[in-house]
This record gives C-alpha cells, sequence and structure tokens, in this order.
C-alpha cells in the first residue's frame, strides 16, 4: 500500500509554498521572495540539517526557485532572487518538463553499489569469492573486500553470505524510479533522463532530503486571477478526503481562492467509464485478448517511452481530465483552466491538451489554504451544478476505474478485471510480458495504476492513504449509482 | 491520578496540510496504549497559527494545556509520558 509518511521534508517544502503565495499577495512580490531564505534561518538561527546557516539559505532559495516554477539546475547562482520572481510574472506557458533536481543537496548519496559490511566475519567457505564471477571479492585482513571497479552489481555476493553482512547500499531515488530514469552522473550529481522519465514522481517521494522538486505553476495561475480573468478550478475525485472538509465545502473554499467556477473531475470520468466500456465491449466482440485502461497519465508516458508494444491493447478514451476540459472550455470558452491533481504525471499530459492550461497540486492549494487563511472546515456548503456518479468518483482508488467500466458493461460480455497497483520494475516485466504474448492469463480488462493504492497514493496528496480512502468511500456512498442512470 | 490527560490534534486546514493529516493515527494509537487514562481528539482549528502567523510551526497538539509545536506522533506520545510519570 501506499506509503506517505510524515516527512520533514514535506513541510519544508510547503512552508515555503505558503511564503511564496503570501510573498505573491504582498505589495512587493519580488522583494518578499527574495526574503524568504533569511525568513526563514534569521540571523541567529543554528543550523539544523545543513553544515551553517548559508549553505541552509542557499538550499531553500533553491527551493523556492522550484516553487516559482524554474528548474534549478539552469539557474544561475549570482541571478538576484528578485529578478527571478519578476521574470517568472512575465512566463506565458510553464515548463515543459515537470522536475527539478536540488543537486546540492545529492552529495550525501553514496553512489548506489555493494558493500561488505563489519557483520563479515572472514569465513572458511568464503561463498561470496567463490559466487562472484568478476572475480571483484577478496578477502583482506580477515574480512572480504569488493573491488568497485570490477564488480558489476550483480548482488550474488550478497545473496551468498550465511551472514547477510553485505548490503545493497542505494539511492532512494535511483531505487524507486521504475524507468532507470534518474541517476547520479560521473560528478555525483543526480540528473533526469528527460526523455526516459515518466514523470510518476516516485522520486520525490522517495528522496530523504526532498532533492526532487516539482516546478510549480502557482505564481501563473495567481497571476491570471490577480489580472481578473475567469479562472476554472476541476478538482480530481482523489482531493475530496485530502482536506478536513467535506466536499461541499471544499468547493466553496477554492472560490475563495477567486476561481471562477469549480468542476467535478468526476464529471468527465463518467464520459471515459461511457466511452471506455462502449470500446471494450467493441474489442471483445472483435475477439481481442484483453484492454487496459488510459486514465494514468503515468501509464501513457510509460507506454509512449517504454512500452510501444503494448499500445494497441490500450484503451483510446481519452482520461477525465480531458472530458472535463473539454466541458468546461465549451461552457466558459476565455477561461484558464486548472486541473487539480494528486501527482506530476498530469502536468505533462495537460502540456499535451489544449483544453488545460494549468496544474495544481494538492500541496499547492493547501498552502493557498493556508496564506490565505481559508479554513476549509469552516466554509459553508457549495454543490456541484453536475454531480457525478458513484463509479466516477471511486477512480480514485485502484479498482475504482475497472468497476467503472464493468458497471456499464451488458450482462453478455464477461469482464474480468486486473488491476497494476503500482507501477515498478516488476509490474513493468508483466505488462510487457502481456503485450509480447498477446494475452493476459489473469483477466481481460487490465486498469493500470502508477501509484500504489491509485489516485490517492499520488505523491502530492496530503492525506495518509487510510484516513483519505476512508473519507472517499463516504462521499461515494452518498453519491447516485451510474446503474440506475442507464 | 484520577484526572485524564486529554490530547486535543488541531485538524484544521493550516495544521491538517502542515502534518496533522498524518497525526490522524493518535486518534487509533492512544486509546490503544492508554485505555481511559488519556483522552484523545482531533478538534477544529485551535488558533494557535493566527498568532503572529505562526502556520511554519504548526501541527499543533494540545496535551492538557501544554502546546505541541511541529508536533509528531513520536513528541505527542512523549509528552503523555511525561505525564503518566
Amino acid at each position: 500500500m501506499a506509503i506517505t509518511g510524515p516527512k520533514e521534508t514535506s513541510h519544508l517544502k510547503r512552508e515555503i509554498l505558503v511564503r511564496l503565495i503570501k510573498a505573491f499577495y504582498s505589495n512587493d512580490f519580488a522583494e518578499n521572495a527574495r526574503l524568504i531564505p533569511y525568513q526563514m534561518r534569521p540571523k541567529d538561527y543554528e543550523a539544523t540539517y545543513r553544515c551553517c546557516v548559508y549553505k541552509e539559505r542557499a538550499i531553500l532559495r533553491d527551493r523556492a526557485i522550484a516553487g516559482l516554477g524554474l528548474s534549478i539546475e539552469d539557474t544561475d547562482d549570482s541571478v538576484h532572487m528578485a529578478e527571478l520572481a519578476k521574470k517568472v510574472l512575465e512566463r506565458e506557458k510553464p515548463d515543459e518538463n515537470c522536475l527539478t533536481v536540488l543537486q546540492t543537496a545529492c552529495k550525501g548519496c553514496v553512489p548506489s553499489r555493494f558493500y561488505v559490511t563489519d557483520l563479515c566475519q572472514g569465513c572458511v567457505a568464503r561463498p561470496c569469492v567463490n559466487t562472484c564471477r568478476f572475480g571483484a571479492i577478496s578477502v583482506k585482513d580477515g574480512k572480504s573486500k569488493i573491488d568497485t571497479e570490477k564488480c558489476k552489481n550483480c548482488g550474488m555476493c550478497a545473496q551468498v553470505c550465511p551472514y547477510q553482512a553485505i548490503m545493497k547500499v542505494i539511492v532512494p531515488c535511483e531505487n524507486a524510479c521504475p524507468v532507470g530514469a534518474i541517476a547520479k552522473d560521473d560528478s555525483g550529481y543526480t540528473k533526469i533522463d528527460f526523455d526516459k522519465c515518466i514523470s510518476c514522481g516516485k522520486c520525490i517521494s522517495a528522496c530523504p532530503f526532498g532533492a526532487v522538486h516539482k516546478k510549480s505553476q502557482i505564481i501563473d495561475v495567481l497571476k491570471h486571477i490577480k489580472n481578473g480573468k475567469k479562472v476554472v478550478a476541476m478538482v480530481a475525485p482523489s482531493m475530496f478526503g485530502q482536506f478536513p472538509c467535506s466536499p461541499e465545502q471544499l468547493r466553496s473554499a477554492i472560490l475563495k481562492l477567486g476561481f471562477y467556477d469549480v468542476y467535478e473531475v468526476a464529471q468527465g470520468a463518467d464520459v471515459t467509464s461511457k466511452t471506455e466500456a462502449a470500446e471494450f465491449e467493441e474489442r471483445m466482440e472483435n475477439g481481442e485478448e484483453f484492454m487496459t485502461t488510459s486514465c494514468c497519465a503515468a501509464y501513457n508516458e510509460l507506454v509512449e517511452k517504454h512500452l510501444p508494444e503494448i499500445k494497441p491493447y490500450r484503451s483510446t478514451t481519452h482520461t477525465p481530465m480531458y472530458y472535463t476540459a473539454e466541458i468546461v472550455k465549451e461552457e466558459y470558452p476565455d477561461c484558464i483552466s486548472v486541473f487539480f491533481s494528486p501527482c506530476v504525471a498530469k502536468r505533462k499530459e495537460a502540456m499535451n491538451d489544449k483544453n488545460v492550461d494549468y496544474v495544481l497540486n494538492y500541496d499547492e492549494v493547501g498552502a493557498w489554504f493556508i496564506a490565505l487563511g481559508v479554513r476549509t472546515e469552516e466554509c459553508e456548503k457549495s454543490g456541484f451544478k453536475v454531480e457525478a456518479t458513484a463509479q466516477a468518483r471511486n477512480y480514485a482508488v485502484t479498482g475504482g476505474v475497472a468497476d467503472a467500466v464493468k458497471a456499464l458493461l451488458p450482462e453478455d460480455i464477461p469482464a474480468y478485471s486486473v488491476t497494476v497497483d503500482g507501477l515498478n520494475k516488476e509490474s513493468i516485466r508483466d505488462l510487457k510480458k502481456y503485450a509480447k504474448n498477446g494475452v493476459c492469463e489473469l483477466g481481460n480488462l487490465i486498469e493500470v495504476m502508477a501509484c500504489p493504492g491509485g489516485c490517492l497514493g499520488g505523491s502530492s496528496t496530503i492525506n495518509p492513504y487510510k484516513q483519505a480512502s476512508k473519507n472517499l468511500a463516504k462521499y461515494v456512498q452518498d453519491s447516485k449509482s451510474c446503474k440506475n442512470e442507464k | 491520578m484520577d484526572k485524564k490527560i486529554s490530547v486535543k490534534v488541531c485538524l484544521g486546514t493550516t495544521c491538517f496540510v502542515m502534518g496533522s493529516a498524518n497525526l490522524q493515527e493518535l486518534l487509533e494509537v492512544v486509546p490503544r496504549k492508554y485505555g481511559d487514562k488519556v483522552e484523545v481528539a482531533g478538534v477544529p482549528c485551535l488558533r494557535l497559527c493566527s498568532i503572529d502567523w505562526e502556520f511554519s510551526k504548526a501541527p499543533y497538539v494540545k496535551v492538557d494545556d501544554d502546546i505541541i509545536k511541529e508536533a509528531t506522533v513520536e513528541k505527542v506520545l512523549n509528552a503523555i509520558e511525561e505525564k503518566l510519570k
């Protein structure tokens, strides 16, 4: 299950966002943005994480740069923070790559490798020496030693050691990335290879230094609201249950931020369900073996970049975000549409969707509530114009999408759903196998979710999975079923 | 020691976003661990975040009259242990 443990890095990242938003609302955005590191680490502050207050400030500045939506790697240290803030206000479009790495924090990680610990007893059997096919292990001073030049990181030695004395030293981001898109380069700095990256955001959650940041689009959204544009929010189903309030209270809380209208993305999910059910029916009637869902943006990027062979099996139905944005732009052709998302991957999807202008994550919206003092739990209720169905609202949970499609299928079309509950090296291998063999022995409707638990396990959620799913379940329970609609 | 220790976990929006979402497990852990010696509840905004705009010290938890800043499960359990001594 998705583990979103309490992290001091999230606290830090959110604090910076709140301060940036506050700075935006102040009468001197540029200057107040510049002051953020100094406010957070004043003169007499004793450094808690780094060597000194100066380094902590420098790192906070870098984090604030990500909050401005800029790339930390590409930003020149000598440029004044106030200048950067000014430049951001002139930006027309957000950056294409949605992640950025605070490389100065990466020095803490040693490169991934196998390492003999003190537990090594220098035994007589020496299975490590004998198992290593590369002659990388020798015994020196009564202990095994790995020659890093010869070692190929196969891990056999660790498996055969009777004392479990050989450990794999991991780099958490590299370890979490399902597609090998993030790695340390020769200089020891972590780099993201955007040709491989599927924007799943697992590296963000994995890094204990909080070094991977998303480039925020919040300043862009704030700017449009300030300029009096009609800005419309589209709220993904997983957002209900993320805040200490009801969905109807959340709606008015969002309106208080200055949004013109708020739509439930579950409304678009209802269109997805209907379209996908019809597509599934047709495919099965044509004798196809299986179909995968197509609503997870990270999965879609995976298919494009690493799994093209599964494309014929992936549903061609659009995502709930797509359909919702279409509805919104039809209703308000001149509006700026903003999708509220649990993950980073949707930013990438939005960049290829002309109807979605910006994407904000739940932690960013949360920071906005804090900055303006909006107490969601005290907001009055405000209903959605179009009420989505229970099935659509349940898209946020693993199994929810497949269930929604199944609910709309005629009885003579047998559907057996399989859920891929989180993309990782193993599940990607399974998907590759289904594509290669043209058959999935476990079922014919494969729901793929990049995050364990589904969208509720997304990298930018606030509420832990257990609580969030409880809250969402209540909302789903109180909603009308799509079955009665037919 | 008849009086119950009272633990109030602030579940106002600021505290929730800054970390009390992760403190909700206290509502299960505390009764299991301390039975009826401790009374624990998630409460609406305690208004501590608006004093001098101290949102950065959220989440707040009140153990009897003591305020715990930047509360974690660990910190709260320690505070309860102290009181029970």
